[in-house]
């Protein structure tokens, strides 16, 4: 099994997934414009950008966690 | 009941033997007009009739049409546009070579279709934790999923038959799990994919007879990408997915840029003996091929089975994950 460590890193990459996601769900289902403007589908529409920038930062910090544990995971064979 | 299974069969065959006999005549008529390219690889350097695109389209049409016969639906529509035009930029691409951004762009624009026929659901879902209602940044997504899919497949295209053979275990996996989330119309849509890559990769596999070339590999990754948007499956695809992201992760960290990987250093060598090796100048990018070269010299059968278990692995997380969508914490 000399290439387990990519098979460790595709299961890392599946658990930031599946926790990314909750993160994701959890931070922007606390979300609702109201009172700001008087139409409905405006505030619906605010509140989707608050919504789409708050997940744009959160996938910028999983490629982040993701490069480090790239760079601990595959140190070695990267050096080689 | 009994007409759908009857449906299903007949697509998959139509998918499946469409391709299976229109490639030997796609490959003497490539043949005979010269499109061949150098299989650096293979002993002697054979020369490898390319691009397979055109019967990977047609066997996609004959299949999805089939299908449309039966169940007329936009979702159909959709597929047969959207793939149509990846098909497009993959052969423009390959008579003339454009720069890094071409494909991105033009795929990107081979996406709008999903859109004009509003053929989406603005829902993203995740597992366990439910979804979330995003309609600005979804169509935003949708722009960037075809590109993703069509190049993530591209890029892994390195080795004779890893493209059709990864296509095939990453589509039924996305098949099997539209099955287990009830999304019955796009999971038969789905099948054509796994069958046309089955009998692609007939011709595919070491040593390969034919070559997909971009116009195949962008026809395979759209399809892949449109299925995944119209069946409310984008987490679970990008999971069968995996490896070849991880690919893509890889080139993308290294290189630090958009570009055409024929423009990079090859970042492997061939030894005496006809066995790939990772290639030592530091210019060089780092692909999953590199990495799993890292281990010692290998033959291109060996590493091809590496990367098949790796998408086995990947398939197996995929459909788990299909089943955890069920499960709300």
């Amino acid at each position: 099994m000399k290439n387990y460590t990519i098979f460790s890193f595709i299961f890392v990459m599946w658990i930031l997934i599946i926790i990314g996601g909750g993160l994701l769900v959890a931070f922007t289902s606390m979300i609702s414009i109201e009172g700001y403007v008087t139409v409905g589908p405006l505030e619906l529409y605010y509140a989707s950008i608050a919504k789409a920038l708050i997940a744009i930062i959160l996938v910028i910090i999983w490629v982040y966690v993701l490069t480090k544990i790239k760079n601990w995971m595959f140190h070695k064979k990267i050096k080689n | 009941m009994f007409d759908q299974i009857v449906t299903v069969i007949l697509i998959s065959i139509v998918a499946f033997f469409s391709v299976y006999v229109i490639t030997p005549f796609l490959i003497r008529t490539l043949e005979k007009r010269n499109l061949t390219v150098k299989d650096y690889h293979r002993k002697g350097g054979a020369m490898i009739p390319r691009p397979g695109g055109p019967s990977i389209l047609i066997g996609i049409i004959a299949s999805e049409i089939t299908l449309y016969a039966f169940f007329p639906t936009t979702a159909i529509i959709t597929i047969i546009i959207t793939t149509s035009l990846a098909f497009v930029v993959g052969i423009i691409d390959d008579r003339w070579t454009f720069g890094g951004w071409f494909k991105p762009l033009a795929l990107a624009a081979s996406a709008t279709p999903i859109i004009f026929l509003g053929a989406y659901d603005s829902n993203l879902a995740f597992p366990l934790f439910g979804s979330f209602k995003i309609p600005a940044l979804y169509l935003a997504l949708i722009i960037f999923i075809i590109p993703i899919t069509g190049n993530t497949i591209n890029s892994i295209d390195v080795l004779n038959g890893v493209a059709s053979g990864f296509m095939t275990i990453a589509s039924f996996a996305l098949t099997i799990s539209l099955f287990i989330m009830q999304h019955y119309e796009i999971a038969v849509a789905s099948l054509p994919l796994g069958f046309v890559s089955l009998a692609f990769y007939k011709y595919h596999k070491f040593p390969s007879k034919i070559f997909p070339g971009d116009s195949g590999a962008l026809t395979l990754g759209a399809m892949y990408g449109v299925i995944a948007i119209l069946g409310h499956v984008e987490i679970v695809a990008a999971i069968a997915l995996l490896p070849a992201v991880i690919n893509s992760f890889l080139f993308l960290s290294s290189v630090k840029r958009v570009v055409e990987h024929r423009q990079i250093k090859n970042p492997t060598a061939v030894t005496s003996d006809f066995k790939l090796m990772a290639t030592s100048d530091k210019d060089a990018p780092i692909t999953l091929l590199r990495l799993i070269l890292a281990a010692g010299p290998m033959t291109e059968k060996q590493i091809v089975l590496v990367i098949f278990k790796l998408a086995l692995f990947s398939a197996s997380l995929a459909i788990i994950t299909a089943f955890m969508m069920g499960i709300k914490i």
